[in-house]
């Protein structure tokens, strides 16, 4: 990796604030900060975890750095470019280096279209797209694709003619992985991405990432509220609190000796630790 | 004397689109006043159904045989008008999500009362001041104003709590309580789980605790049961159920799981958390294969044996039993 490149991913003195319905007809809306001044770096092939209570601000940050929204204050860098000020068709192009998983495999996929469908729906964005060994995704193509990303998590390609219904949940979030994987991303920002999974299905989806990250080189971004599936998954973390980082460091560290009331306080919640 | 809940060999077929699938096959259990016993199980596994038997809430068309006995009661015998009158009553029950649990359009202090007139004349003043006291003793801050509340004016936790309240209007012999913490934050879901702990334990009711989460499960219950595939597989007091892990899906489910401080300080590039290989079968693939023990074609210690007929319970300590032939006892 070139020392000189900029980082994958860096925040800086992130902000977003949201205006709240006003309360009576005359008074000014109230407003939440949602994210207030959050800053760090994401190098490519490592993960950062985020963790807090509903409310903390978890997935705010994660719609702002797919670039889903625009900050209230401060920016964010992708590849050392700030994504929401791109023009229109750049930033379409710019989004197949970025994909999301999220937490519920029965709500993220559409019952009516086929997994070749759901799968390659991504392709779409790459059209136009400069770099010349991917333009003019061909529908030829597009099946290759297809198979390619499906059998990096693990699936067949009998199983692209199917429906979401014919998958039980663990397999369907490989199928949310596969479609995540097709445009060839450098970052995934995972929401939740086990918490919907049965234990024993949980395990083998964590197993799947850190395959895909060995052998990839991808980078996530990693939200959770389970503090064990973090420390799993992640070389750091931060802890989000009322949309403030609170702590941050190396998971390991953060989780033995943490510093933080409000991170102590997450670690005492974590259900018994059986042994 | 008979225990206040006791199932027995408990069967349940539910009718599907693909034809009659038995959902449990063979469920049996006891639990008494003031004890707690946990259901543990995955998706499919049958916890839930096992509750709604419990509750006479079973899908129209599911044949039930074997037996619940409940305060002296044989429960599958009962009909609608009996077990309406039970329900709510001497069963209080807590489920998953409380905000659909709740109507959005009344009032918490007005759900709360409707479940005690349901079963108790009362009147207008004194139904008022009890729903006052359950919100109280369900640890509600402001209860007094939050009596006139709706469901979205309150936090996950608060609604749950409402949801415990109405619980516990008529003061129930038994609380069922199927994954009451899953939708909530982890500190609050630790607050709401003591606090079913505390009123279990002042008001001596038993404890019917279902989830999918070891970790909820170890200081909260005296016993647990593993279900997996509508059977329960390994049954016994709580730490020796951890101590043990006599059946393979308990020893798959306790180390699939990832635990804080498991990875250590240094982490280790290779390291991999250890699966169950496949899934957890459907209902009607299992009723396919017929005979044998469900956890055979997951089970890394299958023997030939395994296929033939389901496995016997094997004595594996006191009170605690696991169904697999592989235990020498």
């Amino acid at each position: 990796m070139n020392p000189a490149a900029p980082p994958l991913l860096q925040a800086q003195d992130l902000g977003k604030r949201y205006r709240l319905p006003r309360r009576t007809l005359l008074s000014a809306a109230p407003e939440v900060q949602a994210l207030d001044d959050v800053s760090f770096t994401l190098h490519q092939g490592r993960s950062l975890g985020v963790v807090g209570e509903s409310g903390s601000g978890k997935s705010t940050l994660a719609r702002l750095v797919m670039a889903l929204e625009t900050p209230s204050s401060g920016q964010v860098r992708f590849e050392g470019r700030e994504l929401v000020r791109l023009p229109a068709a750049a930033l379409r192009r710019a989004r197949g280096d970025l994909q999301m998983v999220f937490q519920d495999p029965y709500g993220s996929l559409d019952p009516r279209r086929t997994v070749e469908q759901t799968v390659c729906d991504p392709l779409a964005l790459l059209a136009d797209a400069p770099r010349a060994a991917e333009r003019h995704v061909r529908v030829d193509e597009r099946r290759a694709r297809a198979v390619e990303a499906l059998s990096a998590v693990g699936l067949r390609e009998a199983d692209l003619d199917k429906y979401p219904h014919e998958f039980s949940g663990g397999q369907r979030q490989r199928i949310a992985i596969a479609r995540a994987l097709i445009t060839r991303p450098k970052l995934i920002v995972a929401d939740e991405p086990v918490s919907a999974l049965d234990v024993s299905v949980q395990a083998q989806v964590l197993n799947l990432m850190a395959d895909l990250q060995a052998t990839l080189g991808l980078t996530y971004l990693f939200i959770s509220h389970d503090l064990a599936v973090v420390e799993w998954v992640c070389d750091e973390v931060l802890v989000l609190q009322s949309g403030r980082v609170v702590e941050r460091g190396p998971t390991a560290r953060v989780f033995s000796e943490p510093q933080h009331a409000y991170t102590k306080r997450l670690l005492a919640a974590v259900p018994g630790r059986p042994v | 004397m008979v225990p206040l809940l006791e199932v027995a060999n408990l069967r349940v077929t539910l009718p599907t689109a693909r034809g009659p699938v038995e959902a449990l096959r063979g469920v049996s259990f006891a639990l008494d006043r003031g004890q707690t016993l946990g259901l543990i199980g995955e998706s499919g596994s049958g916890k839930s159904l096992t509750a709604l038997s419990l509750m006479g809430l079973l899908p129209e068309g599911a044949r039930v045989s074997g037996s619940i006995g409940f305060a002296g009661q044989e429960l599958t015998a009962l009909d609608d008008e009996a077990m309406c009158r039970l329900r709510g009553r001497r069963i209080g029950m807590v489920f998953q999500e409380p905000m659909s649990a709740l109507n959005p359009l009344q009032t918490v202090g007005a759900q709360i009362v409707e479940a005690m007139h349901q079963h108790r004349e009362l009147s207008r003043a004194a139904a008022h001041e009890e729903a006052w006291r359950l919100l109280e003793r369900v640890q509600m801050p402001q209860a007094r104003a939050r009596l006139e509340a709706y469901p979205h004016q309150l936090s996950g936790g608060q609604r749950q709590r409402v949801v415990i309240a109405i619980a516990l209007a008529n003061s129930p012999d038994l609380l069922i309580a199927d994954e009451p913490t899953t939708a909530l934050d982890a500190t609050i879901q630790r607050e709401v789980l003591d606090l079913i702990a505390d009123l279990v334990q002042i008001s001596g009711m038993g404890l019917l605790l279902i989830s999918h989460d070891l970790g909820v499960m170890a200081d909260r219950v005296q016993r647990l049961a593993v279900m997996y595939g509508g059977t329960v597989v390994e049954q016994g007091p709580t730490p020796q159920v951890f101590a043990r892990l006599a059946h393979p899906y308990t020893q798959g489910l306790f180390a699939a799981r990832p635990r804080l401080g498991g990875r250590g300080a240094v982490r280790d590039a290779g390291a991999r958390l250890v699966t169950i290989p496949g899934r957890v079968p459907d209902l009607f693939d299992l009723q396919q294969r017929l005979k044998g023990c469900p956890f055979a074609d997951r089970c890394d210690r299958v023997i030939d044996a395994c296929h033939v007929a389901p496995p016997a319970a094997v004595q594996v300590g006191p009170a605690h039993e696991a169904r697999c032939l592989r235990i020498a006892a």
